[in-house]
């Protein structure tokens, strides 16, 4: 190499000893710049498939057709197209969420239980709120959905800023919390006692209901996640505030030097986490769940994670991410009758992750000609 | 016996699973690997445990078998922590992600059925005779394990040079790397056996604690476990204690259910998970002043070619 190379420029060695003459003049070498690329997550998606069949194998069933199924299932009718909307309404918004936060290197894990609380905040202006006139049902629903969820953001924030607590530790902690909640109240407190051994509250009126879009069960909540989608990417890239939100995560100590208030950051930043995740809470118990339920978010929360990941944190790509593993989800159920189970789509989910993270480092190196 | 020893004797048996995997993090930790896949490896441990003990029906075999699944994972969070050099905590997230999956997905044969399993105990007679003490001669060998294992430990770290080469690679790697230790070799070996520590975490759960396989049995052991790193200070005897005041919460819910109070359960259940953050924000009021003693290069991966 030459002789003023920087570091950012780094050749790796995989064979250590220079001294022996080289049987291969190739050698790898690592620039971060040259680092990812639109092709990383797919092949990423690739190769999880891969290790995947593996255990599809294991148990005694055809990979391909499995795929197959899963493919048809999701996207192959109109009825399951619309449902691979539905699931990835909220996996969009619980994305946004999470990816804002991860942005500043905020781990935030809660957004399964940001996403309960929302639920939980929707729901309770239907019991507490009986006879408000019609049309200012849906906005209160969803403002405090979104309050809610803020709520259980900062529950998550303020340990953080004011007594140097783990947000990973109190964000996945209070998702328990809320779990537990969601269980005593459909369970025992706001239980439909009509509802027989139903775990829910009472069905919702429609005026409590979002619209749905045409004849299908998707609802008018996708307009919202792609309102949400244009405006966090705005305010990410065109305002001072995201700026100030990407000098945080890329150089968190000249951004304390520049004045950049960390703990004021952390706190906004995860008001705003939790409320897009009350949010999708409260659009999926009045757009599709039309009550409160048990079981009301399969991993919502979760899945999300590696929504935005996929996406790289990017809002516009989330938006194919999430139909990505909305579909995921929903060829998971239609391969259910073969006797596949439901957790295959999480095993699959996690796979997916450690190929994309390995990927992201493994493309920045080239092979290069050794003279 | 009395109310204290009960609710004593509950608290070990509650807090050796978590003790297990507070030490298995506190080994990662400490060569520098942020481990999040405790809550994954416990899972995938608990769910091999029940699949081949009610197979072979021999405890030795099962061990063995979960020491190299658990194993394994780790191998795999290492390899993508230390040679691939990806982020440690969506590595860790990957690998509790896929734990949870792949072990509801093997485990689907054998949920609910319950493992005949009767674990050895030792029984001291000489404690018998003395009345507090006698709650110790009911501990199985796998809490007097867990007890070695944590003084071992501690002496392991503190008082051994290889203890000291540990620390070394936690605290500055290229240091270490100077000084002819091979950091990479140090932390392949801290992470893999520390997630085999976090395998018997799951062991323990299934065959001692808890005897049939349920999907996510462990319900946010393995976190608490990584929060009590924090609070054990990365010292493995106040890990011991800190694991069982954990393990006394997580049974006082239970017990409060027995007697009756007026509370709904969902409440007495959220007591450990709400007490992991109380007891976090606790101590991190308490060291408000104190350096950090995390290891310093925590969650940074090593890379040869950056010394500078």
């Amino acid at each position: 190499m030459s002789q003023k190379s920087s570091y950012e420029h780094i050749s790796v060695d995989l064979k250590v000893d220079n001294r022996k003459p080289r049987m291969v003049p190739y050698k790898f070498e690592y620039n971060p710049h040259k680092k990812g690329g639109w092709w990383v997550p797919l092949l990423s998606i690739f190769v999880a498939l891969i290790i995947c069949a593996v255990f599809i194998l294991l148990n005694g069933m055809n990979p391909i057709i499995i795929y197959t199924k899963m493919f048809q299932g999701a996207f192959g009718s109109s009825f399951g197209i619309s449902e691979t909307i539905v699931k990835a309404i909220p996996l969009l918004l619980c994305g946004l969420g999470v990816a804002i936060a991860y942005r500043i290197a905020i781990w935030n894990i809660g957004a399964e239980g940001q996403f309960l609380l929302g639920a939980i905040g929707a729901t309770a202006v239907t019991i507490f709120l009986p006879d408000l006139p019609g049309a200012l049902y849906i906005p209160l629903m969803l403002i405090m959905g979104i309050a809610a969820g803020a709520i259980w953001g900062l529950f998550t924030a303020l340990p953080r800023t004011y007594f140097q607590v783990n947000e990973l530790i109190t964000s996945l902690m209070l998702n328990y919390v809320a779990l537990l909640l969601l269980n005593y109240l459909v369970y025992e407190a706001w239980r439909d006692p009509a509802g027989f051994n139903f775990a829910g509250t009472t069905e919702f009126t429609p005026y409590q209901m979002l619209a749905n879009i045409g004849r299908t069960r998707l609802h008018i909540g996708l307009v919202f996640a792609l309102f949400a989608v244009a405006v966090l990417a705005f305010m990410l890239t065109k305002t001072r505030w995201g700026y100030e939100l990407k000098l945080l995560g890329a150089n968190p100590i000249a951004a304390k030097n520049a004045g950049i208030k960390m703990n004021k950051h952390i706190l906004i930043v995860m008001m705003i986490s939790g409320g897009l995740a009350g949010f999708a809470g409260a659009i999926e118990v009045s757009g599709v769940a039309g009550r409160l339920m048990y079981g009301i978010s399969p991993g919502y929360g979760y899945t999300a994670i590696i929504v935005a990941w996929l996406a790289k944190l990017n809002p516009w790509a989330m938006i194919m991410t999430s139909l990505f593993i909305g579909g995921l989800i929903v060829g998971g159920y239609s391969v259910q009758s073969m006797g596949l189970p439901l957790s295959f789509s999480s095993m699959l989910q996690g796979a997916i992750l450690f190929c994309l993270i390995s990927g992201e480092m493994i493309s920045g190196y080239r092979l290069k000609k050794i003279n | 016996m009395d109310m204290v020893q009960l609710i004593l004797a509950a608290a070990i048996s509650g807090g050796t699973s978590l003790l297990f995997a507070v030490l298995g993090g506190i080994l990662n930790e400490k060569a520098g690997v942020i481990n999040l896949g405790t809550e994954g490896i416990m899972l995938i441990g608990a769910v091999i445990s029940a699949i081949f003990y009610l197979q072979t029906e021999n405890l030795f075999v099962t061990f063995l078998v979960m020491l190299v699944a658990s194993g394994l994972l780790g191998l795999l969070h290492a390899f993508l922590c230390i040679t691939i050099r990806a982020n440690q905590i969506v590595s860790g997230l990957a690998v509790t992600l896929f734990g949870t999956g792949l072990s509801a997905y093997l485990g689907k044969s054998v949920a609910g059925v319950p493992i005949p399993v009767s674990i050895p105990k030792i029984e001291p007679s000489l404690l018998d005779s003395i009345p507090f003490l006698s709650i110790f001669s009911e501990l199985d060998i796998f809490i007097w394990m867990s007890i070695a294992l944590s003084i071992i430990l501690y002496l392991y770290m503190y008082k051994t040079s290889w203890g000291l080469h540990l620390k070394a690679v936690g605290d500055n790697p290229s240091t270490s790397d100077a000084m002819g230790i091979s950091v990479t070799a140090f932390r392949y070996f801290h992470v893999v056996v520390g997630a085999m520590l976090m395998g018997v975490a799951g062991f323990y759960l299934i065959m001692v604690y808890s005897p049939n396989w349920i999907e996510g049995m462990t319900s946010g052991r393995g976190w608490i476990a990584i929060a009590l790193i924090i609070f054990a200070r990365w010292n493995p005897i106040y890990a011991l204690f800190g694991a069982y005041f954990f393990g006394g919460l997580d049974s006082l819910g239970f017990r409060m259910q027995i007697y009756n109070f007026d509370i709904p359960s969902y409440f007495l259940k959220m007591i450990p998970y709400l007490a992991t953050i109380l007891v976090l924000m606790f101590s991190g009021w308490k060291n408000r002043h104190k350096p950090s003693i995390e290891p310093k290069s925590l969650g940074n991966p090593y890379f040869r070619e950056q010394r500078f």
